[in-house]
């Protein structure tokens, strides 16, 4: 019960918030949601199925090109190219590109492309047990070498500069500020129900048993699952979710970059999550807004300092609350509670043996 | 043809050591069969190939007419064959009913899967009460004790109707009435299932054994009776050097 | 001679590969930590040869192989000392706090050195280069040398030294090798040591084939673990196999492919996928009976 009232509270604030907030800021708030769908992933996978995902930014990458290529295009008009293709002497339209015209193959592919590069990479890593670190540093590769691709085939993706300039968005105009009032809360809705989906798959069965496989995967092969399924599973649905997040990210940044999918921003997909907490979900949606607008208040103010206090986080999220800020929360109710009722067990123990 | 499991000309080799050699073994529907032998005998690594988690170098593991070799563990759980390890492991995060229903639940389809549990399953429920862990229920697995843990574990099995449960060490490490507790449990489990248990304790053997089948560096000893077999010369000889009290105490 | 040319330059970047992924081998290996922060060490390794420059001259870079590898080795024993060891057991963790750290030390770089990348001049005697049917540079023949250096030290210290020995037994079981009355303590301090200080020699070696900047490491960091990753955990065999196999598949991919410098990672990644699926532990394991 007081959970639903907190999410009807939340859902009421993010609803209200045009009314107070400047374009510009409401636009800022618009793009620290899209990370925060990106977070409710990484908490399933990271979180309950213990897969540390430093690839995140490929499958929002991937969605994001997905919707990126068909805004270029309806920008462009039919039969012309998209303006960046022409100063990269580009003359005629890839074959890659045409079926993007098309809107429903788009927002098709917005989830398909990241699902299945997360299908196919969970089937064969998984299978194969390789896990933990292992896995980590598989997906950070994944994501160098996605960016070194995107940089590299300039005349198909843009390069560096990546996708800019979009004016349309299902027929929003992105320069007119109700349309983009209507995007925000596009944004928010999908977030909400982001948000009850995935809650539904952590406390069902399955959620369970991807718990139970964090914690002991041989044991559940035993009990007759296959771990790399299910793991696999959860993974591409982050992967999916990410892509949605990356869709509706370039209509409201305006503009899609290799550096916002690389190594460094996959991990501050993460660092997010690990703040609010790993495994709670409020806490992961929470932990992301934290954080980017700790990111962009610095940038503006003190861009100099970032760094030090990006870092710092990290260390000090580790050293003294591994559960991130939900679980500081509890860990201190523990405390308040082992105060009064000195008698009372600590059940905190199992799970610092566990962690 | 009537024989539940049978082991035909398995042999087992690590980097060089043999682990198994040239082993024929075979359990009936509805036994209750003890394992026993010297360390490096090569029980747990019998066991072992039988669920899949060691590749033999030759030899067949047939399981109710299929062949067991070469398939992935959990389709050797899917197949009816469950087993536990000498470390018990459960999911301390889950509550003992929740450890039982993710073991119960393991035909499920993903829809199902994808579904809250709501109240417990008649099989849940009658693991529970064979476990005697009732009370505990609703507490996460993490609060149990070493004993009940292992109780949890072979309600797990239990709750999964495999036809053939391979037990590993049961008893290692409990106290003497957890021991009983253990005894009793498993005589109940033993009524309706076929059991492998590969247990070091000799009296625990002596009260709860009928059958026992001794290995040593790999191959097959003798089998028979708990008398027969420890009046076995070779037997004996394989615990050379000791005294026949301490026989008692650790055959194995 | 296409082939030989690419041949060559494989062999060069492998070894560069190599010296980057040395130490992390043991770090990643014997302890099971990924160190984000290596990257930072051989950055570490490369302004030590800047900051000897205008003091040392021309021979700088063989006055800073020792240098560096102290400075690494410091801040390597500092980062263990100070968090790494409490982190024992989470391995995950341990990866998102030395990000942490190294984010911390690139910038402490970009204050100290500023921001735009600085130049090591070479000795005079590493100019020019030999001719075996390609051209093939002083330097990057003194890199190999190098790198070929570090891993018969190493060798020899793991096999013949006490303290080398007793690293292996830590690295095989951690727990035997304690009640066996090794201190791991020391020993996982050794490793921290000679692993950040390797990081710290790989840092001199890449003055010479390139600018110096505070984002050096990282940009070197994902390829090294990959290395150890597909040479299985703390095989010296394997990550030499590894890195001169992903170096020249590198080389040969840029050559076949147009504009091949994009899909040469991919390609690489889509290899060591596939590598993973006959070799899930890499290319050598250490074995052992253990579930899990």
């Amino acid at each position: 019960m007081r959970n639903r009232i907190a999410f009807a509270l939340i859902a009421v604030l993010l609803l209200a918030a045009p009314l107070v907030f400047s374009p510009f800021r409401l636009d800022l708030l618009a793009k620290y949601l899209c990370y925060a769908i990106v977070a409710l992933g990484i908490a399933l996978a990271w979180g309950r199925g213990g897969m540390l995902t430093l690839g995140q930014g490929v499958f929002f990458g991937l969605g994001g090109y997905a919707m990126g290529m068909h805004l270029k295009l309806v920008e462009a008009g039919p039969g012309q190219l998209p303006d960046f293709m022409s100063w990269s002497g580009v003359e005629r339209l890839p074959l890659l590109w045409k079926p993007f015209a098309d809107p429903v193959f788009a927002l098709v592919m917005v989830v398909v492309l990241p699902v299945t590069v997360a299908l196919l990479l969970g089937l064969l890593v998984f299978r194969q047990r390789v896990r933990g670190a292992y896995f980590a540093v598989l997906s950070q590769a994944l994501a160098a070498a996605f960016v070194i691709l995107l940089v590299g085939q300039q005349g198909l993706t843009g390069g560096t500069n990546g996708l800019t300039n979009f004016q349309l968005f299902f027929g929003l105009d992105l320069y007119d500020d109700a349309d983009r009032r209507i995007l925000y809360f596009a944004i928010v809705v999908v977030l909400g129900l982001s948000y009850l989906v995935v809650r539904q798959l952590a406390r069902s069965r399955y959620g369970q048993l991807l718990v139970a496989i964090r914690d002991g995967e041989d044991r559940v092969r035993f009990l007759g699952y296959d771990p790399a399924l299910v793991k696999t599973f959860a993974f591409a649905f982050s992967a999916g979710l990410a892509g949605i997040a990356g869709a509706l990210f370039v209509p409201v940044v305006g503009l899609l970059t290799p550096a916002n999918l690389g190594v460094v921003a996959s991990l501050e997909l993460l660092i997010g999550v690990a703040i609010g907490g790993r495994y709670s979900l409020a806490g992961a949606v929470g932990g992301a807004l934290l954080f980017h607008y700790a990111k962009t208040i610095f940038s503006e103010q003190w861009p100099d300092s970032w760094l030090y206090v990006q870092g710092a986080l990290f260390v000090a999220v580790m050293l003294w609350a591994p559960r991130g800020l939900a679980g500081l929360a509890g860990q201190l109710r523990d405390l308040v509670a082992a105060r009064r009722r000195p008698a009372a067990p600590a059940p905190t123990v199992l799970e610092e043996a566990r962690a | 043809m009537s024989k539940l499991l049978q082991v035909r000309g398995l042999n087992v080799v690590f980097s060089g050591f043999h682990a198994i050699t040239d082993l024929d073994f075979a359990l009936d529907a509805g036994e209750l069969r003890f394992l026993i032998g010297p360390n490096g005998a090569g029980k747990t690594t019998l066991i072992d190939v039988i669920t899949g988690l060691t590749r033999p170098a030759s030899g067949s593991v047939s399981f109710a007419g299929q062949e067991l070799v070469g398939r992935r563990e959990y389709q050797v759980v899917r197949a009816g064959v469950g087993r536990t390890f000498q470390t018990s492991v459960v999911f301390e995060e889950l509550s003992v009913v929740d450890n039982l229903d993710l073991a119960a639940g393991f035909r499920r389809r993903l829809p199902a899967l994808l579904r809250r549990r709501h109240g417990v399953s008649d099989d849940v429920a009658s693991a529970l009460d064979t476990i005697g862990l009732g009370a505990l229920a609703d507490r996460p697995a993490g609060v149990l004790s070493h004993g009940q843990r292992q109780w949890l574990e072979i309600g797990m099995l239990v709750v999964q109707r495999p036809r053939l449960l391979l037990l590993d060490e049961p008893v290692a490490g409990m106290s003497r009435t957890e021991r009983e507790r253990t005894g009793e449990l498993l005589q109940s489990v033993a009524r309706d299932h076929t059991v492998l248990v590969v247990e070091h304790d000799m009296d625990f053997l002596r009260r709860f054994a009928s059958t026992v089948t001794v290995l040593h560096e790999g191959r097959l000893l003798c089998e028979g009776t708990v008398a027969e077999v420890q009046a076995d010369p070779r037997v004996q000889e394989v615990y050379l050097g000791r005294s026949r009290d301490e026989l008692d105490k650790e055959v194995a | 001679m296409g082939t030989l040319n690419q041949l060559v330059i494989g062999a060069s970047i492998g070894a560069v590969l190599l010296l980057a992924s040395l130490g992390l081998t043991f770090t990643f290996g014997q302890m099971g930590v990924i160190n984000m922060a290596h990257g930072e060490f051989i950055m570490a390794g490369a302004y030590t040869a800047y900051v000897l420059q205008p003091l040392v001259g021309e021979q700088a870079v063989l006055v800073a192989l020792p240098v560096a590898f102290a400075v690494g080795g410091v801040l390597g024993l500092i980062l263990e000392r100070l968090f790494i060891r409490r982190f024992y057991g989470r391995p995950l963790d341990t990866l998102l706090l030395t990000w942490g750290i190294s984010l911390i030390l690139q910038q402490v770089a970009r204050d100290v050195f500023g921001a735009p990348n600085v130049q090591v001049t070479a000795p005079g005697w590493l100019t020019g280069g030999i001719d075996v049917g390609v051209r093939i540079p002083y330097n990057r023949v003194f890199i190999l040398v190098l790198a070929v250096g570090c891993v018969a030290a190493i060798s020899l210290y793991l096999s013949k030294l006490r303290q080398g020995r007793r690293m292996r037994a830590v690295m095989q079981n951690r727990q035997l090798a304690a009640v066996s009355g090794v201190a791991t303590g020391r020993v996982d301090q050794a490793t921290f040591f000679i692993g950040s200080g390797l990081a710290g020699v790989a840092g001199v070696a890449l003055t010479l084939i390139g600018p110096v900047g505070p984002t050096l490491g990282s940009g070197y960091i994902v390829d090294a673990f990959l290395v150890v990753v597909a040479g299985g955990l703390g095989q010296l065999r394997g990550a030499v196999i590894a890195a001169f196999a992903l170096g020249v598949l590198n080389s040969f991919v840029e050559f076949w492919t147009a504009n091949g410098a994009s899909f040469a990672k991919v390609v690489v990644f889509a290899v060591i996928i596939a590598f993973l699926q006959f070799r899930p532990q890499g290319m050598f394991v250490l074995r052992s009976r253990a579930l899990t």
